[in-house]
Formats: C-alpha cells, sequence, structure tokens
C-alpha cells in the first residue's frame, strides 16, 4: 500500500498527520472509495470500523510582544491572539484490505459545521457500514445522505436529543423513583414544587 | 438541524433487505407479522426481531435494538482510563479477558508501555481459554435451539465450569474477571495453577472428541443445518463479518495471522476454513478452531517464562500521548477493536468499541429470507451473539 498513489491521484483530499488519516471533501467521495475498493495496490475490500467524534469549538488564546513605534515612541506591549478551531462532527472510516492483509487506511469525513450535519454515506459501497452508520446517527446526529435504512438503533423512537455529543445534558426530569434521595431529591424539588411521596 | 432530505436515495444493492415490508402475498393471502422476542429464550438475551411470515416462509425481518443500551463509550468518556476496565467485562460477558485484552492493547499503544514477556504469555493463555469456553457453550447453546434440550448444552457447561474454576483461580471472578492492566496483568498466576490448566487442556482433545461423536455426524443435526443461512464470500466481505462466521465462508482471515498482535506470531497453528457458508459449517469449524487453540495453549503453558507479569505503569493520575489508535484483536466472535482519541487528559476524548457481534448481524435479514422461522432461531443462535455487546 503506497499512500502516495492516493495523493497524487486526488490532490484535493487533505493529509491529516496527527492520525495518519485523508480528510476527502464531500464531493469527491465516490470516486475516492471506488479508487480504494479498486486499485490493485489498495484492494481494500471491508470497512472494519466506522465511527464519529464530535469536536467542540476550542479557543487558543496565545500572548505574543509586540513593539510599537507611536509618534517616535518605542511602545512595547503584550497583545492577545485569540485562534478559534472550527467545529464540527466527522466519522472515522477504518478500511482494510482481506484480499492483500494490510490496512487500515484511515479517512475521514467532516461535516460543515454541527447544525449541518449531511455527509455521503458509505453503505451503499461497505454495506458493513450500514448499523454503524445508523449508530452515528442515532448518538451523534449524523444525517448520512444515501443510506438506505437510517433510524434510531439504540435509542428509542421519539427521543429528540443526540447523547454522544459533547455538549449533551443530561435531562433534569427522571423517571420516577420511589423514594428520590440526595442529587435526584434535589432534582425532583426543583422540577416539581411539592415531590411525589 | 436539518431533518433528513426527501432526497434519500434508496439504494438497491443486490440484497434484498431493504424492500418494503409486504403486507399480502402472490396469492393475495394476508401475511403475519411476528414479534420474536426480546424475552424469547432463542434470542440469547433481550433482541427482537419483527418478522412477516408467509405461512412459514419467511419474507421479512427486521432486528430490533437497543433494549440493553447503557452508552458504555458515553460513560468511559467520562472516568479515567483504568475505571472503564471492569465496565469492558460486561461488553462480551462469556469472553471478558479478551475484552481486557483489546482495551489494554490500545491504550498501551497509546501510552507506549511495553509488556513483559510472562504477561505475553498470560495473556494468550487466557484468550484462547476464553475461545475454548466460548466454542464449547456456543455449540452448546445452537444444539438447544436445534430442540436437543440440555444435553448438549449441559456436556459443554460441564467442561465450561473446570476452565471458570481456572479464571477464578487467578482472578477471583469466574465471568467478570477484570484481570488484564496496562502493561500486563493484575496478579500473577497462582502456584500449581499451570499444572491444574495443562491438566485440563491435555484431557479437552478427549471431550471434544466425545462430543463430536454425538454432534458432527448426527443426522438431525446435518438436516437442520446443511444449506441453512447461506452467506457468500464477497457478501460476508462486503459486509464487513468477521470471525468464525467469514472465515466459514472460505475466507482466511485472522488477525492472528494477518496482523499479528502480542505474541501470536511464535506460535504455529493452522486456520480452520469452511466451505459452504452455512450454518453446519460454522457449527464444524468451532469444534477445528477448538482443536487449534489446544495446540497453542499447550505450547504457550509449557514455554512460560518466570519474570515480571506486570510493567511498571503508574495507574494513579495515568495519563497518555495525545493520539489516536485503533487496536484489533480475535476476539472468539470475531474482531474486535477498541478505537481511542486521546488529548493527553485523564481520560479519553472518544471511546468506540468496535464490536463483532453488533456487526455480524448486518446480514442477519439476507440469510434468514426465504427459510422458515424455525431456521430463523438457528441461524441467530450460529452467528454467535450476547447482547451485552451489541447493545453496548
Amino acid at each position: 500500500m503506497n499512500p502516495e498513489i492516493f495523493i497524487v491521484r486526488f490532490p484535493e483530499v487533505q493529509y491529516h498527520r496527527a492520525s495518519d488519516s485523508y480528510i476527502i471533501p464531500h464531493k469527491y467521495v465516490p470516486e475516492v472509495v471506488a479508487f480504494l475498493k479498486e486499485h490493485p495496490d489498495f484492494r481494500l475490500d471491508m470497512c472494519t470500523c466506522c465511527t464519529a467524534v464530535d469536536w467542540l469549538p476550542e479557543t487558543n488564546v496565545t500572548k505574543r510582544k509586540v513593539i510599537e513605534n507611536i509618534d517616535g515612541k518605542v511602545v512595547e506591549r503584550i497583545e492577545e491572539v485569540i485562534e478559534e478551531k472550527p467545529q464540527f462532527l466527522e466519522t472515522v472510516y477504518h478500511l482494510v484490505s482481506v484480499e492483500k492483509k494490510h490496512g487500515p487506511f484511515v479517512i475521514r469525513i467532516r461535516t460543515k459545521d454541527r447544525e449541518d450535519t449531511r455527509v455521503p454515506s458509505l453503505t451503499p459501497y461497505y454495506r458493513g457500514c450500514e448499523l454503524q452508520e445508523r449508530e452515528g446517527f442515532d448518538l451523534f446526529g449524523i444525517y448520512y445522505e444515501g443510506h438506505p435504512d437510517l433510524r434510531r438503533i439504540f435509542m428509542w423512537e421519539g427521543f429528540k436529543d443526540f447523547p454522544m455529543r459533547k455538549d449533551y445534558v443530561e435531562p433534569d426530569d427522571y423517571e420516577y423513583e420511589p423514594t428520590p434521595h440526595d442529587e435526584v431529591l434535589q432534582k425532583a424539588k426543583r422540577h416539581y414544587p411539592s415531590p411525589t411521596p | 438541524m436539518i431533518a433528513p432530505s426527501d432526497t434519500l436515495m434508496p439504494v438497491t444493492p443486490e440484497s434484498r433487505a431493504y424492500s418494503v415490508v409486504p403486507r399480502e402475498n402472490a396469492a393475495g393471502h394476508q401475511c403475519l407479522e411476528v414479534s420474536l422476542g426480546p424475552q424469547h429464550p432463542s434470542t440469547h438475551g433481550v433482541f427482537r426481531m419483527d418478522v412477516v411470515v408467509d405461512g412459514e416462509t419467511v419474507v421479512k425481518l427486521k432486528p430490533v435494538y437497543g433494549y440493553l443500551h447503557r452508552n458504555h463509550e458515553k460513560i468511559a468518556e467520562n472516568i479515567s482510563f483504568i475505571g472503564s476496565m471492569p465496565f469492558t467485562d460486561r461488553l462480551d460477558y462469556f469472553c471478558s479477558m479478551t475484552n481486557n485484552w483489546a482495551y489494554a492493547l490500545a491504550v498501551e499503544k497509546l501510552a507506549e508501555i511495553k509488556v513483559p514477556e510472562r504477561a505475553e504469555y498470560i495473556r494468550v493463555i487466557m484468550a484462547e481459554l476464553t475461545r475454548l469456553i466460548n466454542h464449547t457453550c456456543l455449540v452448546g447453546f445452537l444444539l438447544n435451539d436445534l430442540g436437543a434440550w440440555g444435553t448438549p448444552l449441559l456436556y459443554a457447561f460441564r467442561e465450561r465450569e473446570k476452565m471458570l474454576d481456572l479464571l477464578e483461580a487467578v482472578s477471583g471472578a469466574r465471568l467478570m474477571c477484570n484481570y488484564m492492566r496496562f502493561g500486563g496483568a493484575r496478579c500473577d498466576l497462582p502456584q500449581g495453577w499451570v499444572s491444574k490448566a495443562s491438566e485440563i487442556v491435555n484431557s479437552y482433545d478427549r471431550f471434544l472428541d466425545e462430543f463430536e461423536t454425538l454432534l458432527t455426524g448426527n443426522e438431525i443435526l446435518i438436516a437442520r443445518t446443511q444449506g441453512v443461512g447461506v452467506m457468500t464470500a464477497a457478501q460476508a466481505i462486503n459486509a464487513s463479518i468477521t470471525g468464525p462466521m467469514l472465515r466459514a465462508t472460505g475466507v482466511d482471515y485472522d488477525l492472528r495471522k494477518a496482523a499479528p498482535y502480542g505474541i501470536y506470531d511464535r506460535f504455529s497453528f493452522r486456520i480452520p476454513l469452511g466451505e459452504h457458508g452455512d450454518t453446519y459449517d460454522r457449527y464444524y469449524l468451532r469444534i477445528l478452531e477448538m482443536r487449534e487453540s489446544i495446540g497453542i495453549l499447550k505450547k504457550a503453558l509449557a514455554e512460560i517464562p518466570e519474570g515480571p507479569f506486570c510493567a511498571d505503569v503508574k495507574i494513579r493520575s495515568f495519563k497518555t500521548k495525545p493520539g489516536e489508535v485503533l487496536s484489533r484483536i480475535e476476539a472468539p466472535k470475531g474482531e474486535l477493536g477498541f478505537y481511542l482519541i486521546s488529548n493527553g487528559g485523564p481520560s479519553p476524548y472518544r471511546y468506540h468499541v468496535r464490536p463483532p457481534s453488533f456487526i455480524n448481524l448486518t446480514l442477519l435479514e439476507d440469510m434468514c429470507l426465504g427459510s422458515k422461522i424455525a431456521d430463523v432461531v438457528i441461524i441467530l443462535g450460529s452467528i454467535d451473539i450476547v447482547l451485552g455487546e451489541v447493545d453496548r
């Protein structure tokens, strides 16, 4: 497996050094997957692991010294540089080759942001993603466009939130507990003026 | 939040799995919808299948998951690295040792811990014992599903008890072992354990002979399982099926050889392969795999060196380097993986389990369509699922 062939063929694909993986823009997904499946050097015929990651926005504040010349006076002051990392959800696919026994080759597909979470699905190419993408939809709220059967899988139907997101807050209202105590009692008091039993 | 668009393309692979639910058959007779589970004993836990039957033939099957969902991943992301080690036992409660190993392997890769020689041997011994336990019980349960009430299952459980005693002597627990640690194991093998284990392992071939005399050539078993639940190699690879399920279709892919972890490259063993990909092949493949495991166990028990059983890892305020890793091991049910992302903090930023029995269920409907409803039970039984791992 020689990744250079891949990089030369798809210059739009971005290499992510920290995780040794490739970030695929949405519109190149069909081409890239077809290439990885068919090219005799790769032959990645199995998607072994598919999962989602939630990246919360990060603000890095770094300080730097600035020397300015104002009206002939040399003024030294410290300036704060605020660097904001974008926020998005991403799906990580680990592709392996059963035929050539190599891999995993990691590709990532990112959503635009944490609101518009549509990404192309890989289920039409790898059937093994079917249940795992449903899991990603259920727990992270990523809409895999092209998935044939996108429903909730672990949480019940009618559940509104996406519990694996980093900013998920557990609900204040618990199911009926006969003898609430400690934290649950405090929450129940907040919720109901006079807690049942 | 944007709702799934109406333009959601219907995908038409060769499989019939995405067809609409039929209400009537071709002759205009009504189909019957049966809810198999979640309390049905043949579902091996709380698992439900919505089956639409035309007479006795299955025309549609939709599995329903989530009855045992406890969001293991979210819990693990909020506690320390070592904190989720006991929780991994609860994934596949038949094979807690391999679950421990897969998780320890992932953290060891992240933190760059070197495992001492003795610990590697201990791990191989535990993993192969687990494989014996799992496969023996699976055969027992499969026969139970077939209607052989009790007898094969109790034969299997008799042998399993002996091996659970071994695990108890080592870890103090019979099922939830919580034995592996980052860099090795929690404690050393007790005195006289190796000779006791060798005794059981040496007599295991004889038990398998006894078991096979009862089962392998059994006419009823053959009639009920051959040609039932057939899956082709191409289908299996495309649907990420791993473990004995994949090898029963004739695909030579065992992570112990394809991507060796631990010290598996030092052992010589064969990978049994199936031919037809049906339920009988899946049954017989597991018997053959057990025989190979016995060979590995004999060699490991004879060669286990003296030395430290765990690397010197400071577990209090344990932190790893930032990075991400996927560890893959050949668990008895298939490829078990732990995907971790660490940002250098005390707990993982992202923690994901790649569960073999969950992904092996992908093709359940394709295998069941067209077969009788009684066969659904044995097809599910031959997949070998544990709901603790399916639902997580």
